[in-house]
């Protein structure tokens, strides 16, 4: 069991919580600590708005072990409007087709169990494409 | 002035699915050779370049492991980790040993036993290599990474698709005289565009398969080496190192593998040369979009040209065996076959092979400079050597 | 009779009302024809047209945490705020560990904060809603969220397989005065009455057929709403809109019928037809539909059943605030209208329905 591991990381994986360099206003996703823009130190803690757009994108068939009941998933590096990428899964595709570029929006989904059905659930940040709002 | 560091002795097992050998065996087998190549000589020190062993073998502490087993007990010994690039770097620690005169001989080992375990266990160790808080949690796997960088790349360069077919029909045509070899198959242009698709837009011809193999280099001091040494000499003109962020998310520009580039700019200036001076490129082509992105960091080609040297023209394509810029001389990972911390080794073997004018069919005639260059997923680490002919 | 039920009538001492509301429902829909092709070769009334499925990675957790967030985002008030986050469900994904904290984490509302599942058949959102108008009415709390949220299960083949859906609805809970729409009085009717239920480790719940109709389903929304009004001094006309439990098409309309209500009435809040029954979050998820679409001075009467059984009714007043609020988030019919239809073989991977092990 992981859970430590995963417990560690709950605020950036549920609601991209990273950070904001005190010195240059980089915005940092993952939490780094060090700005990788200025050097100096970073830790105050930055809530990112979640939205983005695809910068490249792919299926798996072949999933790693913990993901098998998932696949075929598409991971894909996610450009935050903050300006950092994130590599997430994309979800709810349903039929829509994805393109680079493509308009997404995080959502807190079900990442994999930690082990077994009797392992804890990891629960993290995915994305998909952005909600149309159809109803006026 | 120490004098020149000089591969004494080189060793290899066939790169395949050794079901009947284990870890242990693998390594005996290359280092045996390896000692035997060299006219006898024994390490005093031995590198073992391996990524996996702890997790598909539930194996650590391979240096006790293998020097143990090869009757060496009394050696210092050790592992060298630095994921698919743990060849390499054994390779250098080595190199560092005895240029450093530290050891007068020193053994690079790399070993890497897949076929212990199958299935998505396989994958999952796999993407321990990236970062695995942020990566691997997302289901996130080398492959489907390389996927992500080469449809990028399509996208960003306006390249079509079938640009990537020349990089691994190369690979397999210089695949099939290598003994050594896991695919002994040339491929066609029609073959490569059936393929089917494994993460798209990657096809199952754009990834090396994995596969177990040991490679065993034997390395020491040309001045401690008695006159009638029985083979020809090839010497370590350059040893580099250098690395990038883990996650390739992380970089400002994900398509420059500025880890490559560096560890060929801080090895061409330690051997005194430009990269236009190397004969041959052994490259990282664990996937055809790999290739490209060294060829491109490594500044044989402008940013989003790279593929063009694997096209045919009115000349041999200039990567191809004929070419002037040979890659993937003896099949490269996709046709050798990718033993994973062990394929750094391989290179440095494959390399004395030229240099020592013993690749027959697969001899590059004007072989004198070759530069190898061993990548840990998307050049998050970046291991460079230049060896060269001793005359 | 009036001045018991006045009595009965649950008012807080502080005015309470809706200060922010957020809907879900998953993307993937399951026709009901597919569930009567599969188990009566296509030979069966229809309950309804099509329910909602939620996808492989989602649970009663983050349906509700999305829920929470369109919530949040329409109260827009700091989640360090909230002093209760509670979640009703009979689909949590723990058996024990409670959703409430990890909803409550991804919002930021944590640690100042009360957090519990609450469990009550298909009125457990409307209980927590109901404890949270007191933990705000006594002025314990500013601010209380309350969920509720379901993707329930039926039995392969059972009436409840063809309306089983997914979805919810969370609520912030806070003064009237800032409200977008005022609670006016609450009343609730609670028997022991066993039309539903589900054993521990059992997947699949157990109804009692027409016996979940006249002594559970009629009777204690009948009971409810009659009370309700009767305290309130009004009647069926006085309100705008209403919602009624929706375990099917029927019920909802019979009842609606029986108390006097029109279709016009109700058919906002109507949705069972084209997301089945959300347990849970149907009665809510009507009214994030009302509220959707709702003007200032209109009354809404809301009415949820649990089996078990009970049922809570809520007469409420849309606030001015209605009009700058409502569209910053999404509102119901865009979920709904998110829409990918799925076979009963897709169906039976994502429930889980397929044996792998």
């Amino acid at each position: 069991m992981e859970i430590s591991r995963h417990w560690r990381l709950r605020k950036q994986r549920y609601a991209l919580v990273g950070e904001v360099c005190p010195h240059c206003e980089a915005k940092l996703f993952p939490p780094r600590d060090i700005c990788p823009e200025c050097g100096q130190e970073a830790r105050t803690l930055y809530q990112f708005s979640g939205r983005g757009e695809v910068y490249s994108y792919t299926t798996v068939y072949e999933p790693p072990a913990g993901y098998e009941e998932n696949a075929p998933y598409t991971v894909a590096l996610i450009k935050l409007e903050e300006g950092p990428i994130v590599t997430a899964q994309l979800t709810d595709l349903g039929d829509q087709p994805v393109e680079i570029g493509t308009p997404v929006e995080m959502v807190t989904r079900r990442l994999r169990q930690d082990g077994d059905e009797r392992g804890m659930i990891v629960y993290g940040y995915k994305f998909r494409p952005a909600l149309a709002r159809v109803a006026a | 002035m120490m004098s020149e560091v000089v591969i004494a002795g080189i060793g290899q097992t066939p790169v395949e699915e050794h079901w009947d050998k284990s870890l242990r065996e693998l390594g005996l087998m290359a280092l045996e050779a390896a000692v035997q190549d060299s006219g006898g000589l024994r390490p005093q020190a031995l590198y073992v370049g391996n990524m996996f062993a702890p997790q598909l073998s539930r194996q650590a502490h391979l240096g006790a492991l293998i020097a143990d087993f090869a009757g060496l007990t009394g050696i210092e010994a050790v592992t060298i980790e630095a994921g698919g690039a743990s060849g390499g770097a054994a390779l250098r620690a080595a190199y560092l040993a005895v240029a450093s005169g530290a050891v007068d001989v020193a053994m690079a080992l790399g070993v890497e036993k897949f076929s212990d375990v199958i299935g998505a266990e396989v994958d999952a160790a796999l993407a321990t290599g990236g970062d695995s808080d942020y990566e691997a949690v997302q289901g996130l796997t080398p492959t489907a990474q390389a996927a992500l960088l080469m449809r990028r790349y399509l996208y960003e360069y306006d390249v079509p698709r079938q640009a990537f077919a020349g990089f691994p029909i190369i690979a397999h045509a210089n695949g099939v005289h290598n003994p050594n070899a896991m695919f002994r198959k040339a491929i066609s242009a029609e073959v490569y565009q059936q393929a089917s698709v494994v993460s798209d837009p990657l096809n199952l011809f754009d990834v090396a398969p994995l596969a177990d193999g040991a490679a065993a280099v034997l390395l020491t001091r040309a001045d401690l080496l008695p006159p009638a040494f029985p083979h020809r000499l090839a010497r370590i003109a350059a040893s580099s190192m250098a690395t990038d962020t883990l996650a390739l998310h992380d970089r400002p520009d994900p398509l420059e593998f500025r880890a490559a580039r560096l560890s060929v700019e801080r090895a061409c200036e330690k051997a005194r040369i430009v990269p236009a001076q190397v004969d041959i490129f052994e490259l990282h082509d664990a996937y055809s979009i790999y290739a490209v992105l060294s060829l491109e960091a490594a500044g044989f080609a402008e940013r989003g040209q790279g593929w063009k040297l694997a096209q045919n023209g009115a000349e041999p394509a200039v990567v191809s065996l004929r070419g002037s810029l040979p890659i993937s001389v003896l099949g490269g990972f996709k046709a050798r076959g990718n033993p994973g911390g062990a394929a750094g080794v391989y290179q440095a073997v494959e390399a004395a092979l030229q240099l020592r004018g013993e690749a027959r069919e697969n001899q590059s005639p004007h072989a004198r400079r070759v530069m190898i260059q061993n990548l840990a997923g998307p050049a998050s680490s970046a291991v460079t050597h230049i060896l060269e002919a001793l005359d | 009779m009036n001045d018991v039920n006045n009595n009965l009538l649950l008012k807080p001492v502080n005015p309470v009302g809706i200060v922010g509301y957020g809907a879900y429902v998953p993307r993937y829909r399951l026709p009901a024809s597919e569930v009567a092709r599969v188990w009566t070769n296509g030979q069966t009334a229809l309950p309804i047209k099509e329910k909602s499925v939620p996808g492989l990675d989602e649970d009663v957790a983050t349906m509700s945490i999305e829920a929470a967030r369109n919530a949040m985002s329409r109260a827009n008030i700091s989640p360090a705020e909230l002093r209760a986050v509670w979640v009703g469900s009979e689909s949590h994904p723990y058996a024990v560990k409670p959703t409430s904290t990890l909803v409550a984490e991804a919002i930021g509302a944590v640690p100042n904060v009360q957090a519990a599942d609450w469990q009550f058949a298909c009125k457990a959102g409307t209980e927590a809603m109901v404890a949270a108008i007191g933990f705000v009415g006594s002025g314990m709390a500013r601010y209380a969220m309350a969920i509720g949220m379901d993707t329930a299960q039926g039995r392969p083949g059972d009436a409840l397989e063809y309306t089983a859906g997914a979805g919810g609805a969370a609520f912030v809970l806070g003064p009237a005065d800032e409200s977008l729409a005022i609670i006016d009085a609450t009343y609730s009717f609670v028997t022991d009455t066993p039309d539903f239920w589900r054993r521990a480790y059992a997947k699949y719940p157990e109804h009692g057929q027409r016996f979940t109709g006249e002594p559970a389903y009629f009777k204690h929304i009948m009971e409810a709403a009659q009370a309700l009004m009767e305290a309130t001094h009004t009647s069926a006309a006085d309100y705008k809109y209403a919602v009624f439990h929706q375990p099917n098409t029927k019920f909802p309309q019979r009842v609606a019928s029986m108390l006097g209500f029109t279709k016009e009435q109700i058919a906002a809040g109507l949705l069972v037809p084209v997301i089945g029954n959300t347990y849970a979050g149907a009665a809510i998820i009507g009214l994030t539909a009302i509220l959707d679409i709702a003007e200032p001075g209109d009354r809404v009467l809301m009415v949820s059943f649990g089996s078990g059984a009970g049922s809570d009714a809520f007469a409420i007043t849309v606030a001015d605030a209605i009009r700058e609020r409502r569209d910053r988030a999404p509102r119901t019919q865009d979920y709904i209208a998110r829409r990918t239809l799925i076979d009963y073989a897709t169906y039976a991977r994502y429930r889980g329905k397929i044996t792998m092990k």
